[in-house]
């Protein structure tokens, strides 16, 4: 198996990869979330204090993390928000969600950047041979 | 890029000759040096969009083109309707309608230098800029369908501006055939807070000075001259414009197969113009554009309030407003006879020739202003439209310089606070929310601007006009 859970961006010459690696699906999405906060401000200085649900569904894995980070994308500008902890659920192509977050303070988090949508670019959703999962695209910021 | 993959027509423009499954030749206009560094992916997506139903001409690429989204940026593409010709989101990007207008201000470096800093100050508190500002709109549903069919005309009724801005902007500020009925209750949402605000990333609002002239006669009609000031604002159709691309793109990704699409890459998702999905993305692409020439308008009337407190004796008209990220209706000559196509620009400014009827009259005679960004600490470009150019990539130029590197790379060479404080000693002042947005935008990692105008010049798509360089820069 493959060490814990963890995070991080590939480069793209205008824009940003996100991925994430988990032992399952689940938490290569949810560490994929954390990559994609962690293009705007530390995720370190977001405190998970109010939780928000969300769900999405798609054909397959690939379209599923796009949604997936949209969703959270559509979150965090329509909330002002940002997300630091999440828990996913997958189900047949069908996810369901819990973020957790809080308001976005611009002094605080000095955000570097608004992310302006999540593409199929480098989109992958794969597992690995060692068993561990890979979710992977790049962000249009 | 190797450079044995192409044929060179001329000194600036590579052709790559159909192969498989293109229908039409991938053409890039560069000079040797820009496509030798051009990512190999340009090369890739060039050819890719060749081979999407219906293109007319070629697949063509700008000499800032990179590595995009399906279509590569700086990727011109025209289909025709008619012959099964499609509408591609992806070809059209995710901020739609994102665009450069360059306002004069009647001033002289002379009348800036004393009142700089308290002009760079007010700028940075009047423009909401960066993740999280907010405009000072708010728009009910009833209001943001207006916005959204009326553009910068609907900002001119409601006291931004005047009309004579509706002349110097795209369309008369008001794109035809939008359909706000298309827009989504999402991406209507995400626009509840941003109308009037400049966002982030790449997106500017810079005081610049005037320090070079070209070509007089154009400059002359462009009342461009060494030692003006002018104002360009670089922003595009905020949340509700990225929302559309979102939602667009999985659509087409899901009915392309339906309409036997077959992609070669799934950002290249598109549908024919003449479906129910085109012509839903047709409506709801159109509101965007609008939204994104409102958004625009409202930025000049809150930066013509700061001039009037900071500097009253200086008037704002505006020069000219361009879009880059687009497809719109245009007429252009294929083999000898007029045809109305669908024009995309993705990351490449519509360059229209002198002569052409969507010009306004002052400007006519001597083509479209064509408004090139540069990076924060160099400088920007006005070039005009040209005939050979109309020939050319159907009246299209670059847009801007490109990056040269990831926001990643130039997160590790250089520290916002220090790019901020070296560009002050070269007399650039640069106000952000955030350093680390400054790191990511250094000047450094962009290409070098000139190279790509210059090869834009040569190669005929535009003619060169003007040089301008940064005096304050507001960055989100």
């Amino acid at each position: 198996m493959a060490d814990t859970a963890h995070w991080e961006h590939f480069p793209h010459q205008a824009d940003v990869g996100v991925r994430g690696h988990g032992e399952t699906l689940e938490q290569a999405f949810e560490q994929a979330a954390l990559a994609l906060t962690a293009v705007i401000t530390d995720p370190e200085t977001v405190a998970p204090n109010e939780v928000i649900q969300l769900s999405c569904m798609s054909p397959d894995p690939e379209l599923l993390l796009v949604d997936w980070l949209n969703s959270l994308i559509y979150e965090m500008v329509t909330r002002s928000m940002l997300f630091s902890k999440f828990e996913v659920r997958l189900e047949n192509n069908h996810l369901s969600a819990n973020a957790w977050g809080e308001k976005l303070e611009v002094a605080r988090h000095h955000p570097a950047v608004e992310i302006k949508g999540a593409t199929y670019t480098s989109l992958k959703v794969a597992q690995l041979p060692d068993g561990s999962w890979l979710a992977q695209c790049v962000v249009d910021v | 890029m190797d450079l044995a993959l192409f044929e060179r027509k001329s000194e600036y423009e590579w052709h790559i000759r159909p192969f498989g499954k293109m229908h039409v030749p991938g053409v890039i206009f560069a000079s040797e040096t820009l496509l030798r560094e051009m990512d190999a992916k340009v090369y890739e997506q060039v050819t890719n969009v060749a081979m999407l139903p219906g293109i007319v001409g070629a697949s063509w690429a700008m000499p800032d083109a990179h590595w995009g989204y399906g279509f590569p940026i700086g990727g011109v593409a025209a289909f025709n309707a008619d012959a099964g010709g499609v509408v591609s989101a992806g070809g059209v990007g995710f901020d739609i309608s994102c665009g450069v207008r360059t306002l004069h201000t009647g001033l002289h470096i002379d009348d800036i230098n004393a009142v700089k800093i308290r002009l760079a100050d007010a700028l940075y508190h009047t423009i909401p800029a960066g993740m999280g500002s907010t405009g000072a709109i708010r728009l009910d549903a009833a209001g943001m369908d207006a916005m959204l069919k009326g553009g910068a005309r609907w900002a001119v009724e409601h006291g931004y501006g005047n009309a004579a801005d509706l002349e110097r902007i795209e369309e008369g500020g008001c794109m035809s055939g939008a359909d706000p009925a298309q827009v989504s209750d999402q991406a209507k949402k995400r626009q509840r807070d941003e109308m009037g605000t400049l966002g982030s990333g790449n997106h500017y609002l810079e005081v610049q000075l005037v320090t070079e002239v070209y070509a007089p006669e154009i400059a002359s009609a462009f009342d461009v001259k060494e030692g003006d000031v002018v104002v360009s604002i670089h922003c595009g159709s905020r949340g509700l414009g990225h929302q559309i691309g979102t939602e667009f793109l999985k659509r087409m990704v899901l009915a392309a197969p339906g309409y036997g699409i077959e992609l070669p890459d799934r950002e290249l998702a598109c549908a024919p113009i003449n479906s129910p999905v085109g012509n839903d993305y047709l409506g709801a692409m159109r509101a965007a554009i609008n939204c994104a020439l409102a958004n625009r308008q409202v930025l000049t009337h809150l930066t013509r309030q700061v001039f009037e407190k900071v500097l009253p004796q200086a008037r704002l008209p505006l020069l000219y407003d361009v879009s880059h990220n687009t497809c719109k209706v245009e007429e252009h000559t294929v083999d000898g006879k007029k045809r109305k196509l669908y024009v995309h620009r993705k990351g490449a400014t519509r360059a229209f020739g002198p002569g052409h009827h969507d010009l306004p009259k002052a400007l006519r005679d001597f083509g479209q202003p064509v408004l090139i960004g540069g990076s924060m600490g160099t400088a920007s470009y006005i070039l005009a439209g040209t005939e050979q150019g109309m020939q050319l990539a159907y009246g299209s130029a670059c847009h801007g310089a490109g990056r040269a590197m990831s926001r990643h790379q130039a997160l590790r060479n250089w520290s916002g606070r220090k790019v901020v404080d070296d560009l002050e000693g070269h007399g650039i002042l640069i106000r952000s929310p955030s350093m680390r947005g400054v790191a990511e935008e250094a000047p450094g990692a962009y290409k070098d601007v000139s190279a790509v105008v210059d090869a834009a010049d040569q190669a005929g798509l535009a003619r060169k006009v003007a040089r301008v360089v940064p005096l304050i820069c507001i960055k989100g």
